[in-house]
């Protein structure tokens, strides 16, 4: 049964797949990992991008991958809203905004959730384009194009952000307001603004990558508790805030997933993430690319 | 000090007294259905505040230390044919164990970080579970309940006034707590752990002890279940609503006195109840959501704190 070529198939999915799930982690870089927003609704509002995306592909025909571009703007304002909502109630008041603020985006991403199931029901949602469904084929390996198409916008939109964080301007006010945030008060800059900035950019991303999952898989309402743990493995794993640590972590993740599939079978798949997250986090919380706080 | 122990007490035996009453003179099985669900949610609620309310580690995990408990009681049901008592004993010690390793836990991790690996751990047990063919699998297993005992003419019934005793047994270990050294130790590492350690409070002693007794508790709650249901599955038995709704139930409630999760879990238990009848099980997960923030917003102490707030005021008022 095992073989080196279906270790090798394994090897070349696992990376793609990783590539992919940067791409849904990026956010979640940004917001839990720079701005310590501990945004358990990451992954809720990933999948409410994706119900998006499937609105316009299924009633206005619109390509995907164009949907989670138009989408873009309209998560960057629901970014910008849900910080100074957070801000509002929790970071102002200052003291044991952790336990209230884990249970208060737990019940954003219950809230969602029914919403979803309210409007589209409890079914899997696909969308259709000319890359979904075709393969590539390269000997015997198959490589189903939606994986590539993911491979592709994964890259581009990870190498973007660390051009983002790393050359511009604003950019580097997001990093300099996650390594002190009174030196930049002190400097005359409102730190929250930033912060609110980053939060928008955080949730913008979403939008394309809502699209990337519904194109490599059909989404249902709750898919975002699977990606609770893939999006914080990965987050963890490579150190809060390492935009290249986090395409190295979820390539990690990805390989791990698809040879533990290919060995054990489907039903030991969502454990994976989960499993890694628990090892990272017991032996190595730091990440594995992390600066140490 | 002393009265008010015998307040309470009194209350309890009321309430255990008026529990079998009404095994006994209602015949409608309804009201057991839905009571029990009630209950249960007060012992999952008032156990959680142990350690999430006193100590203030947040646990995800509510669902896990649940399903584990459904699952003890499948496993000794099928395996030996143990009876009642036995399955909520044995799911009280897996649960103490696992609390046990949950205290360890918290030696390296905080916050955030501590929540997650709790959901992390749920997860991972549920799939363990699933790949257990013995228990049923994914596709979960049947269980046929034996004959009941007197003085109960029905199962459920039966069940009800158990999960009854499990509530007066947790309200007292959660209110002895509060009151004891332990209360104050708790509370003391909540506030600023590293200070605590330092003058003095065994806080790795009392983590594990609150993990412990918070587990067995959650625990056994969740062993009637599987006769409850006469069916268990890995994705019923581990839901994140457990987890969820539990935390909701003490937050609402309020987790600065005992009381607060009873409270919270009967108000939020009722409504969930009411709502599942009448309009449909989504809008009630809708409903915990909304109230969850909007208590969480508006109200962090909870109905505790807004009740003592609005004493307060009076009091201010008069004098």
């Amino acid at each position: 049964m095992f073989s080196f070529e279906l270790l090798l198939d394994a090897v070349v999915i696992g990376v793609l797949l990783g590539c992919f799930y940067a791409a849904v982690s990026l956010g979640l870089s940004i917001s839990f990992g720079l701005l310590d927003v501990p945004h358990v609704a990451h992954p809720a509002f990933l999948v409410l991008a994706s119900y998006a995306v499937y609105f316009l592909n299924e009633h206005y025909g619109v390509d995907p991958l164009l949907a989670g571009l138009l989408i873009t703007p309209l998560f960057f304002l629901f970014g910008l809203l849900a910080y100074r909502l957070y801000y509002e109630t929790f970071e102002k008041r200052g003291s044991d905004a952790g336990v209230r603020g884990i249970a208060f985006f737990f019940g954003i991403a219950f809230i969602i959730e029914v919403l979803i199931i309210l409007q589209f029901g409890v079914d899997q949602r696909s969308v259709t384009a000319d890359y979904v469904g075709k393969a590539w084929r390269l000997g015997d390996m198959r490589i189903p194009f939606r994986l590539v198409v993911a491979f592709v916008v994964a890259v581009a939109l990870t190498v973007l952000l660390t051009l983002y964080l790393s050359r511009t301007f604003m950019g580097r006010a997001i990093r300099a307001v996650a390594q002190d945030q009174e030196a930049l008060r002190l400097m005359g800059a409102n730190p929250i603004r930033i912060k609110q900035w980053a939060f928008g950019i955080a949730t913008a991303v979403l939008g394309i990558a809502g699209a990337l999952l519904i194109i490599v898989a059909p989404v249902e309402p709750t898919l975002d508790r699977a990606y609770i743990g893939r999006t914080f493995c990965v987050v963890v794993m490579a150190g809060l805030g390492s935009m290249s640590g986090t395409l190295v972590a979820a390539i990690i993740l990805g390989v791990a997933e698809t040879i533990v599939l290919t060995l054990f079978g489907a039903s030991w798949a969502p454990a994976i993430s989960f499993a890694m997250l628990l090892g990272v986090l017991a032996v190595r919380p730091q990440g594995l690319f992390g600066r140490r706080s | 000090m002393k009265r008010t122990g015998i307040y309470f007490w009194t209350g309890a035996a009321l309430f255990l007294g008026g529990a079998l009453l009404m095994t006994q003179l209602i015949g409608n099985q309804y009201p057991f259905f839905a009571g029990y669900v009630i209950l249960q949610f007060i012992v999952l609620a008032v156990s959680w505040s142990i350690l999430g309310g006193y100590a203030g580690y947040v646990n995800f995990g509510t669902a896990a230390f649940f399903g584990m408990g459904v699952y003890t009681a499948v496993f000794l049901f099928k395996a030996t044919g143990a009876p009642l008592p036995v399955q909520i004993a044995a799911a009280a010690a897996v649960g103490a164990l696992m609390g046990f390793a949950l205290g360890l836990l918290t030696l390296r991790m905080q916050g955030i970080f501590f929540s997650i690996a709790t959901i992390a751990a749920t997860i991972i047990i549920e799939t363990a579970i699933t790949n257990w063919r013995y228990v049923g699998g994914a596709a979960g297993i049947q269980l046929q309940r034996p004959a009941v005992t007197a003085p109960f003419d029905n199962y459920v019934e039966m069940l009800f006034f158990v999960q009854a005793l499990l509530v007066v047994l947790a309200v007292a270990v959660s209110r002895y707590i509060q009151r004891s050294w332990m209360g104050r130790g708790l509370q003391a590492l909540k506030d600023d752990e590293l200070a605590a350690e330092c003058t003095g409070v065994p806080t790795l002693r009392l983590k594990l002890m609150a993990c412990v007794i918070s587990g067995a508790l959650m625990c056994a709650a969740g062993a009637p279940s599987a006769m409850y249901l006469q069916y268990a599955d890995p994705s019923s038995a581990f839901n994140l609503n457990y987890s969820v709704s539990t935390l909701a139930m003490s937050l609402i409630g309020g987790t600065a006195h005992w009381a607060g999760p009873v409270i919270g879990a009967i108000v939020l238990g009722t409504t969930q109840q009411l709502l599942t009848v009448t309009i449909s099980s989504e809008v009630n997960v809708l409903v915990l959501g909304v109230m969850l923030v909007l208590f969480v917003v508006a109200a962090p102490e909870g109905i505790i704190g807004l009740v003592r707030r609005f004493r307060r005021k009076r009091n201010e008022g008069e004098g």
